[in-house]
């Protein structure tokens, strides 16, 4: 279909991917390793000892060092993961969440069977929201008495983020346990209702990519797919200006003729609540 | 049950000495006789291990061909199913969490537990039968009220449950469906289960036959205790959470529901306040120690079959005791390595990550013992012996693939993929099952008097080894590729349309393992009639089930045997035979 996509890992293009890859070709190696060590002498014991004419079984246990060995092999190589790997990858990916100044913050709520991408807009801040004016139009239910919402971006499966500028996800959802996968990204996090959960990474090349869902939240799950698209700062710049509310004309709600680099925008940009969905 | 010396107990001696005339209903059906409770959680768990293989075959249609008529089936499912002969995703989702729920609540535990333990346990420590047979008939009737409870919810009008077999809230609580069915079942399910477990420590601490101390214990018999230990403390947490989760949804309780939920574009009416995560520890808490209900069973089936067909004691059987008994502790305590996505802090990831490394450690030793067992033996190369053999290294495949899923980092990306679904079911398809196979054509002769036919035997092994390896060793490319589990239509996603050719293969393999079955379904009956009889001790094994008659009569020993060494003592020098029994005096 495209070719970020195979039989093997999916194409990294997150900054603390490589790290999360290396760890799991690491790991299958070592597998690998062990696994065909076992089996040869399993397959070399069977034809070795098989039952035959004049053969005899031995009553004394051999006291092979091999196994003593092993364990101290495995333990040790299990530290190694441990401590080598998988703790730096967390401590990046969980501890050092980046500076609020250099980052841009997105609000990703899920729901049955969408992910909706809240932008602060420009003037940075996050407008109120709250379950009651959660609605068709509104679907992360800004507050519409609240002037910070007012030039807050709302899409529906469409994220856009800049490349090579982090990027912090406040996680939530608003209904069940999703699961906020970015395959490209080395990026998966529960999506709890209840819970606004930091995510963050850094893309380090532009491209349309995919969001998907990981956990089971329904009969749609299959189909909880969202558009996730990297671009020059320039071009997402123009995209979220592009995106912004048109509240100068309340009357008649126009929503913007679709650009051509984003024919992938299949559902419609809700944008605060002045433009409804198609 | 009030003796646990029962050569010292007249009324048990009289007791096993003559065949009580019981009406047919009494001697076969609500009997309280361990052998007959052991023979029908098998029946029933081999019969539901079909249903919830079936369903898994069905599904797979769905997986190779999205979205496409089922063919020649379509017309036996009602519209809330299918509809013009294509499965909804709501069934899909039914069918998953049923099969999940039915392979191992209603398949692999009754049958390694209930089957295997009540059958043999009694005979194997020297026991006239359980220490309290009705407590024993009981938890057979209130499993098989509680699969059939399971099995009707598919023909409700609203259908099975269909949130997975995890269940996880708040899913759970507002998928319409038959989730409060799905709860009663496994409440009934889990009585059944602590009774049984109560009763098999009971019985193994009490009715050892004299001169049967615990090192002297088949390793089965370990491998059962540990899993009572298990069953019963790790159970009673998920009897409460199902409970809690049965009260959200029928009395709209909030245990599991956080403040502010909106479901369909509507503010959910409850109270709020709970926790979801709070459901997935407990389930968690029950579930991980589940895995070790399933697998040790096996393992001490390995035990038996292998050190009988090697013609040698095992390696390292205190070794083996010791990591039994750690790794019954440690799991206890990984259970959030399930959870290593629901934003726990890097505290408790990296205590689980430690935990879930460190439990490795004995599963590697029980591994490496029993591979270490055939050196220097005389291998016979029976059925029993086949799927014994074949346990090693699927249980290795399927311990090993643990360990990414088991570090956080590497999780990242395997987290609920297809990974996951290869790595679980290596360890329980072709590994507990295996074991379990094994189990099957090991004692079969001793529970019918009759054997069953190697060739059959070794087609229905061959089919279905290379059958679940087939299935299961491309999930791993899928998982690695990141396709998520549980998706009606796996290629509404670009990463899964490249390995989606891998869905149709595993489900070819899946059909054609289906048919790999009939020669053991055919051989399992058909043995009863055709089968060589087979003497009282078939096999030439030590343990004591062979020590008495064949079938064993009800009371299991006309004399309560005495036992005199340890339970492998196969080609043992200046001995006659190449096998000393545990209560034969032997030759010097």
């Amino acid at each position: 279909m495209n070719h970020y996509y195979g039989w093997g890992l999916p194409v990294n293009i997150s900054t603390h991917g490589a790290a999360i890859d290396h760890l799991i070709y690491v790991i299958h190696i070592f597998m690998a390793v062990l696994f065909i060590g076992w089996f040869i002498f399993l397959i070399y014991a069977l034809i070795k000892f098989r039952s035959r004419d004049g053969h005899k079984a031995i009553y004394d246990i051999n006291h092979f060092k091999v196994p003593t060995y092993l364990e101290v092999f495995v333990a040790l190589l299990e530290v190694v993961l441990l401590v080598g790997f998988s703790f730096p990858i967390m401590n990046q990916v969980r501890q050092q969440i980046p500076d609020k100044s250099k980052a841009l913050e997105v609000r990703v709520l899920g729901e049955q069977f969408a992910w909706n991408i809240h932008y602060p807009g420009p003037d940075g801040l996050f407008g109120k929201s709250a379950p009651e004016f959660m609605k068709p139009g509104s679907p992360v239910g800004l507050d519409p008495e609240d002037p910070i919402g007012k030039d807050d971006v709302v899409t529906i499966n469409q994220m856009n983020i800049p490349v090579h500028r982090p990027v912090l996800v406040h996680l939530s959802s608003k209904d069940v346990i999703h699961s906020f996968f970015l395959p490209v990204m080395r990026v998966k996090q529960d999506a709890i209702p209840g819970q606004s959960i930091p995510v963050w990474f850094e893309a380090t090349q532009t491209g349309k990519f995919e969001i998907a869902c990981a956990q089971l939240c329904g009969l749609g799950h299959y189909r909880m797919r969202g558009f996730f698209n990297v671009q020059s700062p320039e071009d997402f710049a123009k995209w979220l200006v592009s995106k912004a509310p048109k509240k100068r004309i309340p009357a008649t709600p126009r929503v913007p003729a679709p650009l051509k680099s984003f024919v992938e925008d299949s559902t419609a940009t809700v944008a605060s609540h002045t433009t409804a969905p198609s | 049950m009030s003796s646990g010396h029962h050569h010292s107990h007249p009324p048990q001696e009289a007791h096993s000495n003559h065949e009580p005339d019981l009406p047919f209903w009494q001697k076969y059906i609500f009997s309280v006789d361990h052998k007959v409770i052991g023979v029908q959680y098998t029946v029933t768990a081999l019969i539901f291990l079909l249903v919830g293989f079936c369903l898994m075959l069905l599904m797979r249609w769905q997986l190779a061909y999205p979205g496409k008529e089922i063919p020649w089936i379509a017309g036996w499912f009602s519209e809330r199913q299918m509809l013009g002969g294509i499965m909804l995703p709501e069934f899909y989702n039914q069918l998953g969490a049923m099969h999940g729920t039915i392979m191992i609540f209603l398949g692999v535990v009754p049958l390694a537990v209930g089957g295997f333990g009540n059958y043999v346990i009694p005979l194997q420590i020297g026991a006239p039968d359980m220490a309290f047979p009705k407590l024993n008939m009981a938890s057979y009737w209130l499993f098989l009220i509680g699969g059939v409870i399971m099995i009707s919810s598919f023909f409700l009008p609203e259908g099975a449950a269909q949130s997975g077999w995890t269940s996880y809230p708040p899913l759970s609580v507002v998928a319409a469906g038959g989730q409060t069915t799905w709860l009663v079942g496994m409440l009934f399910l889990i009585f059944s289960s602590l009774l049984g477990s109560m009763n098999f420590i009971v019985t193994i601490v009490q009715l050892r036959a004299d001169g049967l101390t615990f090192f002297r214990l088949p390793f089965f018999v370990w491998a059962q205790f540990v899993t009572s230990f298990l069953l019963l403390l790790a159970f009673p947490p998920l009897q409460a959470a199902a409970v809690l989760q049965f009260m959200d949804r029928v009395f709209h309780t909030s245990f599991f529901l956080p403040s502010g939920l909106v479901v369909a574009g509507k503010v959910l009416e409850v109270a709020g306040g709970g926790n979801p995560i709070l459901w997935q520890h407990l389930f968690w808490f029950l579930a991980h120690p589940e895995v070790y209900v399933l697998i040790l069973p096996a393992m001490g089936i390995c035990a038996e079959v292998m050190t009988c067909n090697t013609r040698k004691p095992l390696y390292g059987y205190k070794s083996m005791i010791y990591s039994t008994i750690f790794l019954g502790f440690m799991s206890f305590v990984v259970w959030a390595h399930h959870m290593f996505l629901t934003n726990m802090g890097t505290k408790m990831s990296t205590f689980f990550q430690i935990t879930t490394m460190i439990i490795s450690i004995p599963s590697v030793i029980i591994l490496t013992s029993l591979i270490l067992s055939l050196w220097g033996g005389s291998i016979r190369f029976k059925t029993p012996m086949l799927f014994a053999i074949a346990f090693l290294p699927m249980f290795a495949i399927g311990g090993l693939t643990g360990l990414p899923l088991g570090l956080t980092a590497a999780d990242i990306h395997l987290h609920d993929t297809y990974y996951v679904i290869g790595h679980f079911h290596y360890i329980v398809a072709p590994g507990t099952l295996f074991g379990l196979f094994a189990g099957i054509y090991h004692w079969y002769p001793k529970v019918t008097g009759r054997k069953m036919s190697e060739v059959l035997g070794k087609i229905h092994f061959l089919g279905t080894l290379i059958g679940m390896n087939c299935i299961f060793m491309p999930m791993f490319i899928m998982g690695i590729a990141g396709v998520s589990r549980r998706l009606w239509d796996p290629t509404q996603y670009a990463h899964a349309v490249p390995t989606q050719p891998l869905n149709v293969f595993i489900s070819i393999a899946a059909w054609c393992m289906a048919l790999g079955q009939i020669p053991f379904i055919i051989n399992f009956f058909g043995s009863l009639i055709w089968g060589k009889k087979a003497d009282d001790n078939p096999w030439q094994a030590t343990t004591l089930e062979w020590a008495t008659s064949t079938p064993p009569p009800h009371g299991n020993f006309a004399t309560p045997p005495q036992v005199y060494r340890g339970p492998y003592e196969y080609s043992v020098p200046g001995q006659r035979t190449d096998f000393l029994p545990q209560n034969v005096k032997g030759d010097n």
